[in-house]
């Protein structure tokens, strides 16, 4: 393909950088960006316009810089220096920022290992499943300078590249991780290091003599636990070309690997291990940081113990009611403080109460595996359920669970809904966390539907073609092999015809075809500030084909549009529930459709799967109609983690049965919209004139 | 046809089938079936439900008909309907009809998978009248007192709509199954696949991540009968980590981050 002309590119960059408002000089931008083959000038604009939704001048500094880089990086690593400034950006500022984009040299100085290295975010996914299939406390992959954990959390850094290879580098930080989970899992977490090292005149060097031995004793658990990935970490060691023991410390690797499970096995060879030089550390080991882990293991112990003993006497409350509830008006005080026991097996927690097996819920189970490992064991007295008033209530109620502080909001109202959102960082809910209300949307000009229709009108007839040959109905079919009734007109003639000698014919039923069609879709179409223009007008013109051809096939559908701004104010605009008819008036409000704020999809997608599946269909289709990813106004929406809700809600309106479909107009989406929607479920299209033909497609996939 | 007309003698299992109790479940069934009450296995897929109905109906020696259920099953494959043979209509019994007259044990596996109307016509057989009527014989069956009906579902990924109606489920006796615990589970993967014990305590501990993975990212963690699948495959030689992509992760996930993350846990395991 040819290279853009520098008019060409002109206009591109002044759109990017709205040089209207922001008066960025283009001239020289397009000077660097003219002589480039067409390929890596559509990679750069690619990335000048993702980088000025994020901040313009931030992608201004970025074209600047990036052809000097084009000659000596892999464009990978250009990807990730781009997105490292935009996350620095995030959570530092615009002038950090900069800074990353000035300073190329000191990211070009590794690039070589940047090419092969493994990139924290293109891991994270992966290696965090991963972790949450291991057993233990549940812990979460953060990114940071150190490699080490604080006992809740692990770090690895933005990139990881001691290794040569890009597979063996993916393979250090599975090996990292697993030995950060070995420290947390295997008792290293809890010892008391101030104490410990208190009797000796070097801390520092004691430190040093604990992690060597602790790291020999985690080895021989991984040895025992994971031997597949053991074998792996052996071979990145010797890879890494990692220094062999030295003699003394042969002798504590054996004496480890015979009793590996507690640190009790480190601290009683330390006073020898103190003497002797430390061997260097292993590819794959991890720092061992006392006081990050002491910080969060004091706080962790005194919330765990309480929220412990409060949950067991909610549970122990819950069992006597069930066992007796006529004993329970008993006044509390009467009732001796229930004591449980607790045993593990393997990894599930069996509890007792008065001798009967108690079978404790999830979170009860965490706690348990969480207080065992910071202790060692459960100590009886946190089986001890609370007493009444023992605890401030403000203390363990999750504050974020009170759903005052979202309806104080200043936009309440009545008949608000309230919607969880998923945390991916935290791999968790954040409970009652949006706020969403239903909103009539106004009507607009009553003739821009059938303007759209005449100027289209080739191609609702065919459209309404296509559905009408999809449309099947009940009928009776006659002469059937096998069927519910007889089919007498048959079998009179088969009996004529066995009488005169001839072979009587099988097909002598009658079976009922039923226009089982039972389908209902949903639509749900995106109103935020980003379709202005062209993408609204795509929208809505799509929307009317699509009206034009459901009426045919006498679908139940309905169509509703989103928008809002923060999780205050997640907003839906009816357009057409399903018991509208499409009149004059839903016709009206589809012409209505305008963009308003941004984007937030997760609460969108949780209110509209409820209101879908509030339907009795045997087919439950959720299409999206939108330009691009989730965004939320100066909020962490943007980014991963919207993209990450969004991913979750679809995979719980997947799990209710509801098939979600994802119609982008939009070229940017394929690289999140996979990820999001799985790769079947989505489609993106540039033009109106081929919607029609995909979504027919989408509907015979689904109903036959 | 065939199966229609096959004799309900060769429902009769005379081998003792393979059956590790779990818990008060066979004493349960027991107890439910002198009392003549219906009974609801409930319990997610693969953790022996299946088993457990061959193994009672061994037990009591009486002869088991199970019907899978789908969205497409009408009452009268349930029930029976006319064929024409040799020159002459003949009425054929389903299998519900068969099992009655046969004092068997009817097992409709799956059944929220039927039809809602489908569903209604166990409703008298249910209840302490245990009729079956048959509209187009005009005949109304009662079942003889060794007939036992017996229906299974999960609980766990029903969507709302597919839940069992309290007027079908507050008829039956519940018994609720889980996966067996770490011992018994092993003890049932050596029988059913000849694996010896270090390869055994290997796939039990995948099922414990892909357990611990349940909620979130996967629906549901590996099933007995998943460990059972991949035991079977080492057991015949293939290689640990193929045997457990094709039996564990590809069987238990679409979706590819969470194929590669149970691969990850299975090439750290063998
Ligand atoms: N308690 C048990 N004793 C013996 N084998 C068992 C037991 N539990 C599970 N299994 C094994 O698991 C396999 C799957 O069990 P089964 O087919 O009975 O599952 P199910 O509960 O009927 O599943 P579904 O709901 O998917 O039909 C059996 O073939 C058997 O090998
Ligand atoms: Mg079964």
């Amino acid at each position: 393909m040819i290279p853009y002309t520098p008019e060409q590119l002109a206009l591109r960059l002044e759109t990017a950088f709205d040089v209207e408002f922001t008066f960025h000089k283009v001239d020289k931008l397009v000077d660097i960006l003219a002589p480039l083959d067409r390929d890596s000038q559509d990679f750069i604009l690619g990335w000048v316009d993702r980088i000025a939704s994020t901040n313009i001048q931030i992608s201004y500094e970025f074209t600047r810089r990036v052809v000097e880089a084009l000659d000596r990086l892999d464009r990978r690593v250009i990807e990730a220096w781009a997105v490292h400034a935009m996350d620095t950006y995030d959570s530092k500022g615009l002038h950090p920022a900069l800074e990353v984009l000035r300073k190329v040299d000191d990211f070009l100085a590794h690039a070589h290992a940047h090419a092969a290295g493994a990139f924290f975010d293109e891991v994270k996914t992966v290696l965090s499943n991963f972790l949450c299939g291991l057993s233990g406390r549940r812990l979460a992959l953060k990114q940071g300078e150190q490699v080490h954990t604080d006992s809740e959390r692990l770090f690895l850094p933005n990139v990881s590249a001691s290794m040569e290879t890009e597979a063996d580098n993916f393979l250090l930080c599975k090996a990292r991780v697993a030995f950060m989970w070995a420290q947390t899992r295997f008792g290293s977490c809890r010892v008391d290091f101030a104490a410990e090292f208190a009797g000796y005149d070097d801390p520092a060097r004691a430190l040093a003599a604990f992690q060597a031995l602790d790291n020999l004793r985690l080895e021989a658990c991984l040895a025992r636990e994971l031997p597949g990935l053991w074998r792996d970490m052996q071979g990145l060691s010797a890879r890494h070309r990692d220094a062999a023991l030295a003699p003394g410390w042969q002798a504590f690797e054996q004496a480890l690997a015979r009793d590996p499970d507690k640190p009790e096995a480190v601290l009683a060879l330390l006073r020898e291990a103190y003497t002797l030089e430390p061997p260097a550390p292993r590819v794959y080991h991890a720092a061992l940081d006392p006081q990050a882990i002491a910080g969060i293991r004091n706080a962790r112990m005194a919330r765990e113990k309480m929220l412990l003993r409060v949950k067991l006497a909610q549970l122990a409350q819950e069992q006597r009611e069930e066992a007796a509830p006529q004993t329970s008006d008993k006044p509390a005080e009467e009732q001796a403080p229930a004591q449980f026991e607790a045993r593990q097996d393997g990894q599930a927690w069996e509890l007792t109460l008065d001798d009967q097996p108690v079978a404790p819920p999830e979170d009860v189970k965490q706690l348990l595996t969480s207080v065992s490992l910071d202790w060692g064991e459960i100590p009886p007295e946190m089986l001890t359920a609370a007493g009444d008033g023992e605890y401030d209530p403000a203390l363990y109620e999750d504050k974020e669970k009170d759903p005052n502080e979202v309806w104080q909001g200043t936009y309440h109202e009545e008949g608000a809904h309230i919607y969880p959102e998923w945390d991916f960082a935290r791999q968790h809910y954040r409970k009652n966390w949006c706020v969403l209300r239903e909103i009539d949307l106004k009507p607009g000009d009553a003739g821009y539907v059938d303007e759209v229709i005449d100027r289209h009108h080739g191609l609702v007839k065919h459209l309404r073609r296509t559905f009408e040959a999809m449309r099947d109905e009940s009928k009776l079919l006659k002469r059937q092999v096998q069927g519910d009734d007889v089919d007498i007109d048959a079998l009179v003639e088969a009996l004529a015809d066995s009488m005169d000698g001839r072979e009587m014919s099988d097909q002598l039923f009658m079976h009922m075809h039923r226009a089982d069609r039972s389908m209902a879709v949903m639509f749900m179409v995106d109103m935020s500030g980003s379709t202005r223009g062209w993408i609204n007008d795509a929208e809505r013109e799509a929307l009317i084909m699509l009206c034009e051809s459901l009426e045919t096939l006498g679908d139940r559908y309905a169509i509703y549009g989103f928008s809002g701004q923060t999780r205050k104010r997640c907003e839906i605009y009816r357009i057409k529930t399903f018991d509208q008819p499409y009149d004059d008036a839903t016709r009206a409000r589809i012409a209505g459709i305008v963009p308003r704020d941004y984007t937030r999809m997760g609460a969108a997608i949780r209110h509209l799967s409820k209101l879908l599946n509030e339907v009795d269909a045997k087919t439950k289709l959720l299409i999206t109609l939108s330009d691009g990813k989730p965004d939320d106004y100066f909020d962490i929406y943007r980014g991963q983690y919207g993209i990450e809700d969004t991913r979750q809600a679809l995979f719980e309106a997947r799990r209710s049965g509801i098939h979600p479909f994802c119609i982008t107009i939009d070229r940017e989406g394929k690289e999140y919209l996979p990820h999001m929607y799985g790769h079947a479920n989505w489609v993106e299209i540039d033009e109106v004139r081929k919607l029609p033909l995909k979504v027919a497609d989408i509907y015979r996939r689904l109903t036959t | 046809m065939d199966s229609a007309q096959s004799p309900t003698e060769s429902h009769f299992i005379t081998n003792e089938p393979y059956y590790e109790p779990v818990g008060n479940e066979v004493s349960l069934f027991e107890a439910a079936y002198a009392n003549r009450l219906p009974v609801l296995l409930k319990g997610p897929t693969g953790c022996g439900k299946t088993r457990f109905m061959e193994y009672m109906a061994w037990r009591l020696k009486r002869p088991l008909i199970t019907v899978s259920c789908h969205d497409d099953l009408t009452t009268s494959d349930l029930v029976g309907r006319y064929l024409v043979k040799g020159g002459e209509t003949t009425w054929v019994d389903g299998p519900l009809t068969r099992a009655v007259r046969a004092g068997g044990i009817c097992y409709l596996d799956e059944i929220v998978e039927a039809r809602k109307d489908t569903m209604v016509v166990i409703h008298p057989l249910a209840d302490d009248r245990r009729m079956m009527p048959i509209e187009k014989l005009g005949q109304l069956l009662e079942a003889p007192p060794e007939f036992c009906l017996a229906i299974s579902y999960n609980p766990g990924y029903q969507s709302v709509l597919k839940e069992l109606k309290q007027s079908t489920r507050q008829r039956f006796v519940a018994l609720s199954f889980d996966y067996p615990k770490p011992e018994l589970e092993a003890r049932i993967i050596r029988h059913e696949t000849g694996l010896d014990e270090s390869a055994t305590a290997k796939l039990l501990k995948l099922a414990e991540m892909t357990r611990n993975l349940k909620g979130n990212g996967l629906e549901e963690g590996a099933s007995t009968r998943l460990l059972v699948h991949a035991g079977k495959l080492i057991a015949q030689g293939v290689e640990a980590r193929a045997a457990c992509q094709g039996a564990v992760s590809l069987a238990l996930t679409d979706d590819d981050d969470m194929v590669a993350a149970v691969n990850e846990l299975i090439a750290a395991l063998f």
